[in-house]
Parts: structure tokens; sequence; C-alpha cells
């Protein structure tokens, strides 16, 4: 007993080591892989009001390319007043019916939030944006985030009362279905950690005619981003003759190193749809397992 | 008292250039990921303790993770490289002449030769470190040996002339004031 204590007194700095490196370790692998932003809230408070301070005084330099895609926003939604159109069609006439539910009646499907962002990197292979709106601002977990000119940007994984972590579209887990414009085929983007530049659209049959420079946007079935918003171009077509599927990059829409004002983007229906898909999931699995 | 104010202040300085400088700049290439922090750790007195070096290795990693959000990596390359550290100073500083006379490594006090082989084997340790645990999750092996010697390269590069330009003043540890 003697000597092994004599032993450990010897090799204390190692052991020391060995401690703190197992206790390091720990930190990094104790999270939840997917959701890599979750960590205690306190530090995450703590450096998004450092970051938030360096922000302002970043901001006074920056004002310049702000205000000119503000102004490129405003353009576009000067175009969808209701002044500028025009009715011709006199001949419509209301139609009464008796049916209890109102089929014209609209219902609101997507809220904006506007937020400005805190801290944001490219450089990384995973990579996060902090903004600086948080749970007390009613930012969720799950909601997409757009830039001004109304890019897709990325999807909120973590929140703390003042603050939350976007998953950013640059980070090699993100997965977010997206379409051609023109013809409405989906596909999933992802990115392969390499060129910031560049992102990877996966899944677009061969038969799809492609052209460079073709407008890609956010899915209609997507559950996080509101359909039609910009994602990118198609900057590159690999065609792989081993599979029926092209492999295409895209040149993302919003400009990655300077986010600066973005959206937050509810889907106010989203609950409702993962938990029937998961539901119909799970009641399926269960009427196979029955009836075995 | 005023080499721990020196220290702290030395911390702060290095922290707000990889926080807001190296990792906000535009992005070189992706096997480059210039780093300098560890600077701080390399540029400690000699009379701290192997045992309190790593708690200050694992601070100063920790600190830089929460600002970069990857809890626990930088923690675990600066612990890798607190942990060699006091080997590599007995094996290249010659005792007499610099422990006892200057405060900390520098090039003046274990010479310029002995001094770029300390840094340089401390700058792939952590590099290797960081990267090898980068790569556990995600890349190939040709990926990860070229990234961990541009990175090297590249701090390599900004190590060397810090040190030309800024020479750290020489203070002989006496017995008069100091």
């Amino acid at each position: 007993m003697r000597n092994v204590i004599l032993f450990i007194g010897r090799y204390l700095t190692f052991f020391t080591f060995l401690f703190l490196q197992i206790v390091s370790l720990w930190f990094l692998y104790s999270f939840n892989q997917f959701h890599q932003a979750r960590f205690s809230q306190t530090a995450n408070e703590l450096t998004g009001a450092v970051n938030k301070r360096y922000k302002n005084f970043e901001n006074f330099f920056l004002q310049g390319e702000e205000n000119r895609r503000l102004h490129r926003v405003n353009d576009s939604l000067l175009n969808l007043l209701s002044q500028q159109v025009a009715t011709t069609d006199t001949s419509s006439r209301l139609v009464t019916d008796t049916l209890l539910i109102d089929s014209t009646r609209q219902y609101r499907r997507y809220f904006f939030r506007p937020a400005s962002v805190v801290f944001n990197s490219t450089s990384s292979e995973k990579n996060y944006i902090q903004l600086d709106r948080g749970s007390l601002h009613g930012i969720t977990e799950n909601m997409s985030v757009l830039n001004a000119d109304g890019s897709a940007v990325g999807i909120v994984v973590h929140v703390s009362p003042h603050f939350a972590q976007v998953m950013s579209l640059l980070h090699v887990r993100q997965k977010v279905n997206v379409s051609l414009q023109q013809t409405g085929d989906f596909g999933t983007l992802e990115w392969d950690g390499k060129d910031p530049g560049l992102l990877l659209l996966k899944g677009l049959p061969k038969s799809v005619p492609v052209k460079m420079g073709d407008p890609v946007v956010a899915s209609k079935y997507s559950y996080n981003f509101p359909p039609g918003y910009p994602v990118g171009t198609i900057a590159e077509i690999i065609i792989d003759k081993s599979t029926n599927f092209y492999l295409l990059k895209v040149k993302p829409a919003a400009r990655f190193n300077n986010l600066q004002y973005v959206f937050v983007v509810e889907n106010l229906q989203y609950a409702e749809q993962t938990t029937l898909d998961q539901e119909t999931r799970k009641k399926i699995e269960d009427a196979k397992r029955s009836s075995r | 008292m005023r080499e721990i104010i020196r220290n702290l202040i030395r911390l702060l300085l290095f922290l707000f250039i990889e926080v807001f400088v190296l990792h906000k700049m535009p992005h070189l290439h992706r096997f480059i990921s210039p780093s300098l922090y560890f600077l701080f750790l390399l540029w400690l007195p000699f009379s701290v303790s192997p045992r309190f070096l790593l708690w200050i290795g694992l601070a100063t990693g920790l600190v830089i993770d929460y600002f970069l959000q990857s809890p626990g990596l930088h923690a675990s390359a600066c612990l890798w490289l607190c942990f060699l550290r006091p080997f590599l100073i007995g094996v290249l500083a010659p005792r007499e002449s610099s422990e006892f006379n200057y405060r900390e490594p520098s090039p003046q006090s274990l010479l310029w030769a002995p001094y770029l082989i300390y840094v340089t084997i401390l700058t792939l340790v952590h590099h290797t470190w960081l990267t090898f645990l980068e790569w556990l999750s995600f890349g190939s092996f040709g990926d990860f040996l070229i990234k961990v010697f541009a990175s090297t390269a590249i701090s390599l590069l900004m190590i060397i002339p810090i040190e030309l330009l800024f020479p750290r003043s020489l203070r002989f540890r006496t017995n008069v004031g100091g």
C-alpha cells in the first residue's frame, strides 16, 4: 500500500495530466453529437456578452454594405404592395356556400423575427452562428434563419435566455431540403467541409434538365425553411456515370463572411407536422410488429 | 505580482487576437487554420511548477473553447503542450545559464536554435492533437497530415516575426530589486 502511494506521489504530475486530459475529452464527447452547440448556458451568456460588444464596434465599419442590402429588400417589398397591382377583372362574384369551414380563409404559416449576428465563423468544418435573440424573445430550436436579403443561412439548434446558436449551412452535419426553381424537383443540400464558397446538392435525378446558373430555392417539403427563398445558384455540374443522380455544386446566395442582420423564421405548423410524421411512423411500425 | 498581471494581459491579448482576428479573417484555405494563442503557454515563466502548468493549460484551452464553441478541443491540445514543455526545457536549456538568469523561455534565454526547436516541436504537438481530434469525427488521413503540417507552418511563420519584432526585455533575476 505504501509503495502504491509512493508510486502515485512520484508520478503525480503525470496522473494530473491524465486526469485533466480525461476531463477535457469528456467535455468534448459528452455532448450530443448532433447538437454540439449545446454547452453550459452560463458560458453561452458570457461569450455572447463579449461578442455583442465586439459586434457593436465592428458594425460601425460595415454599415455601407448593410444599407445596400436593406435597400434591395425594400425594393422587392415595395413591389408587393397592393397599390402596385391593378384589378382588371370585374366579372368575379362572391359565392356563398354553406360549408362550415371557409376554404378561402387565410392562415399564417411563417412568422419572421429580426435578429442580429454576434458571432460567426466560416473557417471550421462545423460552423455555428450566434444571434442576440434567445428564448426570452420567443426563439426556439428548429427555426430557420434567413439573411437580410432572404437567402438561407441555417437552422437554430440551441437557445439560452438572451442568445441563440445557429447551425450554419456550412456545417458538415447540416442537411436541408431544397429544390430547383424552374422545375421544382427536390434534393438535399449538404456541405463537405472543404470550400466555404461551394455547397453540394445531392439526390437530384439525371432526368431533370439542369443548367449552370440555375437558381436553387428552399423546397416546399422543408419543415424549417419557408418555400421559395433563395439558397444559391448551380456553379458546377459533375456527372457521375455510376449513379442516376447528379452531383451539383451550389454557390450559396448568402455571403457567410459578412452576415449582420438576419430573420429568424418560425414555421407555426412545425410541431403539428413533425408530431404527425412521428406518430405515423410509429403507427405503421406497431401494426407491422403486431401482425407478425 | 507584476509577473501575474503581465501574463494575464498577455492572455487577454492572445485571446483577442485568436477569437477576433485569426478566427474572423477570411478563410485562407481549407487546410490552413492559423493559431497563435498557445504562444502564451510557451512564454510562461520557468518558475511555474509542472503541475500548476497543467491547470493553466486547461483553463486557457477552455476559455478559447467557449469562444470558438468547441468545449474541450483546445483544452486537450493545451494539456499535451503543457505536459511536454518541462521535459523539452530540461533537454534544451543549459541549466546554469538560462533558468537562473532569465525568467521565461525566449530566443535570448535559450538561444535561437534550441528555442526554434522548442517552439516547432510544441506547435507540431498542438496542431497534431487538435487536427487528430477533428479528424476522428470527420475527414481522410491525407487531409489530416497535410492540415497538420500546413497549420504548423503558418503558425511558425507568424511566431518567428513576432519574436523578432517584440523582443521581450531580458530581466536578470538578481538579489537587488527585480
